[in-house]
């Protein structure tokens, strides 16, 4: 339980850094705008705020009354108004009509936008089309990294994965390359840069370009982090995809983490209150079972509650002296974790309430014969009887795009009839669903005659060559075939078993899916580490559909402590999932190293899902 | 040797000056310099000559002429004079010859006798002419004060940046002010003007009477003032041959002198060494020169810095020489060679003899990668020598796509722009190109250049999903984008039109992208959902209640929730509800209506295509083990075992299991084996697993 690390991991960098940065910006801005003002706050920045400057910080620099940015008319009755946003149209129509409605009333005030990450030309248009350009004044607040843990980093922008990955809209890139370029000036240069996916190579470039502007900064810097790996989401959709069975994972897919933090609903909390908890490795609990199997999670709890009753139970037969020691030192920690243990003890109950029954055993069990290649006929039923039964539209979904990645698409009979049967379950809005789908190469159709697949590759090489060309949609969805069958067999992504796979003590990382199967991402980044470039994995680059994009850049590592070269910073664009988080916790404690997650959000597959699916407003 | 002092010459009591040439001049004048315009730059610049600046006296064939001579009269530049009459000359402060017509417009050339520009000092000059003109320096840059035929002052303090500021009148002013002079205090540009016996100082906003303190009585007018260089002091010489020196403020009086000549000097200068604290100002007449000093006082004067010396020279075209001093005082690259570079780069592209690719390369080939050297500035030169061509071959230099985006859309080369913004990554800029060209383009222009650029296609694609749907539409048109049309049809069926009858026909238009796009199954699809529209529409008027809206499968459900079985049975034909999902679908519905009189009877309408399993599921979550046991005794014997156990009846599953001889079956009813009531059915099991080996 909760292996330790190696007595030689290397310490991790103090990223606490980054929220001091990011609170002092916040306050330099906000007395921009001197004497009483009300702040309107988006929605999807509250969390986050949350974590870097709570109330009292924002009162303390005349922040009056808090409102939450939505389509109302505000009430607000202060002279000056804030508004703190991401870069948004739909934000900008709406400062508008408060801006407007003021002027139709007669009334004057001062009016600050503060974007956040950053501020885009489409905005400031927006703003000018409605008239109100000169009425309001615009910051930006370059808050794109929130430490939601010791070793995870998110950009907190989950509508990346749409953007890019859907529409085709490359804005969040520089983005990304100018948060990269904050941690190499912080953190000093990485001196070994690996890659694969398309965005990763052009978020790597502009991160180039923007050092080579500020050449010098960095470059007498020791560095702190040894290698940096960027990876696109669409290089593995699978693992994404999958059911997490890993504790921290589990907890994701049931109770849905927030920006870090948890609501534990009456039915964990056993009391008639919701709790918001945060989860993250000061929670010592929870630090001990996030990594494991679901299956381990329960007795450990358990065995822990006893050993904290044997420890409540050692006051009897104690004298007062004994006793008023016990109080005064022990008494507080065994309460704290009393209470954590309780909540997580509820928390699995919840969760096994709802997954341990038999339909989640046949859920688990479809999607592991998806992923292993065989029975497709009997998932392919499954799945129908899940959509015909109304189970959850957004696994069914899921379901879909497993079988479809796997199979390098559905053969078009399954294709027609699964989406004629989600549509008469579901509604026909989901043609839409299956158009993005189909774009992002989530649920595709198998072409005919499949068995080209020589040509087929020749086709696709040709299509990324013309990157900068027009791709079709039906170019472009046979460039995106996923060729997972085959890249599994290469890079042994499903392991040989011979007897039970001992989930207690795991032997690789197939443990985070019950040790039926190595996440490809992960895997990618295992094999590329060992050789410390991609040489040897032509062949695995080549079906991941990548092969322009899959770089190395070996720069100088003299300056580079030993220590420093076994830290690794893994750069997911697109979104990444606790269960990715977990194998590779499990890869640097087998390796000596250490991992640093950086992702544009914590993803998982309903997350994914929701983001392709369209949904009446 | 012997007599260091012989050249010297008292001056007053205590000070002594001489004279001594210190280089002769090269010029070979044929003019006297009082027939000329004349103007001389600081700092040992270059001096311009206009000669016959009168053209209006003599003969019109007779043009003047602008000659321009290095300080020792090395001649730089000659040109004839082909616009209107000149008022005044002067230099700036970056060398650049400023010449006042009498019109009002000021002509500006370089070192070398090129054009550079030109602006007008507005209409009011414009009309009443230009009287007199000073060119003055200021610490922001070099202004132009313009005194009108109508005795009104306009003036520019700076230039590079024109803002003309027309003064206000002095009371009383009837004919033009005896002299004038531009002062310069607290970063304001006021005029000092004499009229008569009276001082005026005119700012921006009011005319205000002045008066030198200590001054002598008896004077009626003034015939001369000089401010000094750096505008601190002030010098008047009256017409009773009086000088009253002084600071420019008008607040103290440094000296006073009689020189006892009463006619107006031709010019009164203050002149001083660097760092020298005597000043002196230097009076002159047609044959008499007077230097009059005054007590020592400390200044502080600016010298040439390091960079505009290098200025100087680039601006003299001796780019070897500047390179040198560069390389000797060792400046950084950025500051130094990088920038002497340039400018000889900015030299280069005006030669217009020579070919574009000669020039391109010939710059490449020098200055290389130079850090601090900008190939887009170089190109913005090229073009503003009209040499486009040129321009672009020079950006392709430059190595920073994003930088060479602003000239290319200056230079009209919009789509080349548009394919540099998307290179450097930067959306803003992409937008930025992409608004450019929607100006600039017609509709149709611009939608083929966005076909061919993805990525600028998908950044405007977003902008107008949320600000121009209708531009969104005649994207997907252009393009003949069914399929896209189509769902955007199919989206504003229900985000759009509140009607039924709306949402029908944006279906049907989307029905009819969708056959064109050849994607008959959401074309059919469409199809489908506008029937269905329309029936729950009816059901709506027949039955009340919530139709609309609902996906097929609800429809059906709500059905028999409400009891219409007939309908539902009709509406599942009519929409081939595939067998499977209807039984499912009834199963539920029966189930959550507590029917099992109605489920039963359905159950054994004919063989149920999902089996009887989810019969007995269905029963056991309603938690109606009677009516779940019923339905057990129908389930296959593959799912026998499961159905048992989920009924409880672990015994008889255990009976099931063993007949089977299935291992797997076996282990799931020994995990269902609990406490001691199962303890003889989990013995039995292991008996006939015992035995099953020993087989």
């Amino acid at each position: 339980m909760a292996f330790p690390h190696r007595p030689d991991a290397p310490e991790l960098p103090d990223f606490s850094m980054l929220k001091r940065l990011a609170r002092d910006q916040l306050i330099y801005l906000l007395e921009q705008l001197p004497g009483k003002k009300d702040l309107f706050i988006e929605a999807d920045l509250m969390s986050p705020l949350d974590r870097i400057a709570n109330v009292s910080i924002l009162k303390q620099h005349e922040v009056d009354k808090l409102y939450k940015v939505e389509n109302k008319p505000a009430l607000s009755s202060n002279e000056q108004l804030c508004f703190l946003v991401r870069p948004r149209i739909k934000n900008m129509r709406y400062i508008a009509s408060l801006v407007n409605a003021d002027k139709l009333a007669g009334r004057t005030r001062k009016y600050k936008v503060i974007f956040s990450p950053q501020k885009f030309y489409a905005c400031e248009m927006v703003l000018e089309e409605e008239g109100i350009y000169g009425d309001v004044s615009c910051d930006e607040w370059a808050f794109s990294l929130l430490p939601l843990d010791v070793d995870l980093l998110s950009m907190e922008l989950p509508e990346f994965f749409r953007d890019y990955f859907l529409e085709g809209d490359q804005r969040w890139i520089n983005t990304v390359a100018q948060a990269l370029h904050l941690l190499s000036t912080l953190y000093g240069p990485f001196p070994n840069c690996y890659g694969i996916g398309r965005c990763a190579k052009m978020a790597y470039e502009l991160w180039r370009n923007l050092e080579e502007e500020e050449d010098g900064e960095t470059k007498g810097r020791r560095p702190e982090i040894g290698h940096i790996f960027l990876l696109d989401r669409d290089v593995d959709f699978v693992t994404a995809l999958c059911s997490q069975v890993v504790y921290e994972g589990l907890v994701d897919d049931t109770f849905r983490i927030k920006c870090g933090s948890v609501d534990f609903g009456p039915e964990v909390t056993s009391s008639d209150k919701s709790l918001k908890v945060l989860l993250n490795a000061e929670d010592k609990v929870f630090n001990e079972i996030r990594n494991e199997h679901f299956s381990n999670v329960f007795g450990f709890l358990s065995q822990k509650a006893r050993n904290l009753q044997a420890q409540y139970d050692r006051r009897r037969g104690m004298d007062i002296k004994q006793m008023k020691n016990f109080v005064s030192q022990e008494l507080k920690g065994l309460k704290q974790e009393h209470r954590l243990l309780s909540l997580h003890i509820g928390a699995c109950e919840s969760i096994m309430k709802k997954k341990t029954k038999q339909d989640f055993q046949e859920l688990i069990k479809t999607e592991h014969a998806l992923l292993e290649g065989f029975n497709i006929r009997e998932s392919t039923s499954y799945i129908e009887e899940h959509i015909d039964r109304q189970v959850s539209p957004i696994e069914s979904l899921r379901l879909m795009c497993l079988l479809s990645i796997t199979e390098n698409g559905l053969i078009p009979k399954d294709y027609r009839s699964l989406k004629t049967q989600y549509l008469q379950s579901y509604g026909p809005e989901h043609l839409l669903t299956f158009s993005n789908l189909r774009r992002a190469g989530l649920l595709t159709e198998q072409a005919p005659g499949d068995t080209l697949t020589a040509v087929e590759s020749k086709v696709s090489k040709l299509v990324t060559d013309k990157a900068a060309g027009k791709i079709t949609d039906a170019f472009s969805s046979l460039a995106k075939r996923s060729n997972f069958r085959a890249i599994s067999k290469k890079l042994n992504l499903i392991p040989r078993v011979d007897g039970e796979y001992d989930l207690k003590v795991p032997r690789d990382m197939a443990y985070v899916f019950s040790g039926a199967y190595v996440p490809l991402s992960c895997r990618i980044i295992e094999q590329v580490l060992e050789r410390r470039s991609w040489q040897g994995l032509d062949e695995v680059v080549r079906l991941l559909n990548c092969s322009d994009f899959a770089f190395t850049d070996m720069t100088k590592e003299d300056k580079a402590s030993s220590e420093s070269l076994r830290l690794i910073l893994v750069v997911f664009l697109g979104g990444c999932t606790f269960s990715e988080i977990s194998a590779l916790r499990f890869l640097g404690r087998e390796k000596g190293y250490r991992f640093i997650f950086l992702t544009t959000a914590v993803t998982n597959s309903a997350r994914l899902m929701e983001a392709m699916s369209e949904v009446k407003a | 040797m012997d007599c260091y002092t012989a050249n010297w010459n008292p001056l007053g009591d205590s000070a002594f000056y001489r004279k001594y040439e210190l280089y002769s001049m090269d010029w070979d004048l044929k003019e006297e310099l009082r027939d000329c315009l004349v103007a001389a730059a600081p700092y040992g610049g270059p001096i311009a000559l206009l000669r016959n600046p009168w053209r209006k006296e003599k003969a019109a064939s007779v043009r003047p002429v602008l000659d321009i001579y290095s300080a020792s009269g090395m001649p730089l530049a000659s040109l004839l004079w082909k616009s209107g009459p000149v008022v005044s000359l002067g230099w700036s402060a970056e060398e650049e010859l400023l010449c006042v017509q009498e019109d009002g417009a000021v002509l500006v050339y370089g070192l070398h006798g090129d054009f550079r520009r030109h602006f007008s000092m507005g209409n009011e000059v414009l009309q009443n002419r230009v009287l007199d003109a000073r060119i003055f320096h200021t610490e922001f840059g070099s202004g132009v004060a313009i005194l009108t035929g109508a005795h009104r002052f306009t003036l520019s303090a700076n230039v590079g940046d024109l803002k003309l500021r027309r003064m206000p009148e002095v009371p009383g002013l009837q004919s033009a002010p005896s002299c004038w002079t531009v002062l310069c205090q607290d970063r304001v540009a006021h005029i000092l003007l004499a009229v008569g016996p009276d001082l005026y100082l005119l700012d921006h906003a009011a005319c205000s009477a002045v008066t030198p303190p200590g001054l002598a009585p008896g004077v009626s007018s003034f015939l001369q003032m000089a401010v000094s260089f750096t505008y601190r002091h002030l010098a008047l010489f009256t017409d009773t041959g009086y000088i009253w020196m002084g600071t420019a403020s008008l607040k103290e009086k440094l000296c006073e002198f009689n020189c006892n000549i009463r006619a107006p000097p031709k010019q009164m200068v203050w002149c001083s060494r660097p760092r020298s604290k005597e000043r002196a100002v230097v009076v002159a007449w047609e044959r008499r020169l007077m230097v009059v000093g005054d007590a020592p006082e400390s200044i502080q004067y600016k010298q040439l810095t390091i960079q505009v010396l290098l200025d100087r020279l680039v601006l003299r075209r001796l780019y070897p020489l500047a390179i040198q001093i560069c390389e000797y005082l060792r400046l950084p690259e950025v500051q130094g060679v990088s920038r002497i570079l340039a400018h000889w780069a900015c030299y280069k592209v005006q030669q217009k003899d020579v070919s574009d690719e000669d020039v391109a390369r010939a710059i490449n080939q020098k200055l290389g990668d130079t850090p601090g050297v900008s190939y887009s500035d170089i190109a913005a030169r090229a073009y503003g020598c009209g040499r486009t061509e040129l321009a672009i071959k020079l950006l392709e230099y430059e190595p920073r796509s994003g930088e060479q985006v602003p000239l290319l859309l200056k230079m009209k080369r919009s789509k080349l722009a548009l394919s540099k913004a998307i290179e450097s990554g930067d959306t803003d800029l992409v937008f930025t190109v992409l608004l450019h060209l929607k100006n600039e383009l017609n509709r149709g222009d611009f939608f083929m250049t966005l076909r061919n650029q993805p990525m600028a296609l998908s950044l405007y694609r977003q902008f107008c999903k949320h600000q121009e749907l209708e531009t969104l539409k005649d994207l997907y048109n252009q393009d003949d984008n069914h399929q896209e049309l189509g769902s955007f049809h199919i989206r504003a069926s229900y985000a759009a039109e509140e009607r039924i009858e709306g949402r029908v026909a944006a279906l049907q238009t989307a029905a009819d992208a969708f056959y064109k796009a050849k994607n008959e199954f959401a074309a059919k699809a469409t199809e489908d959902q506008m029937r269905l529209l329309r029936l729950q529409r009816r059901l709506e008027d027949e039955l009340g209640g919530q139709f609309l809206d609902l996906s097929l499968h609800d429809t059906v459900t709500t059905l028999i929730l409400g009891g219409h079985n007939k309908r539902a049975e009709q509406l599942a034909r009519d929409f081939r509800i595939p067998d499977k999902r209807l039984w499912w679908l009834k199963l539920t519905a029966l189930a959550d209506l507590e029917d099992w009189e109605e489920l039963e009877k359905f159950s054994k309408s004919k063989k149920s295509p999902i089996g009887y399993l989810p019969f007995v599921e269905i029963c056991m979550k309603q938690h109606n083990k009677y009516e779940a046991k019923k339905y057990a005794s129908r389930v296959g014997p593959e799912q026998k075992v499961k159905a048992l156990l989920l009924v409880g009846d672990v015994a008889q599953a255990a009976d099931v299991a063993i007949e089977h001889r299935n291992e797997a079956e076996l282990s799931l009813v020994l995990s269902h084996c609990t406490g001691a009531t199962d303890g003889a059915t989990a013995d039995k099991i292991q008996r006939a697993r015992a035995q099953a080996q020993k087989k």
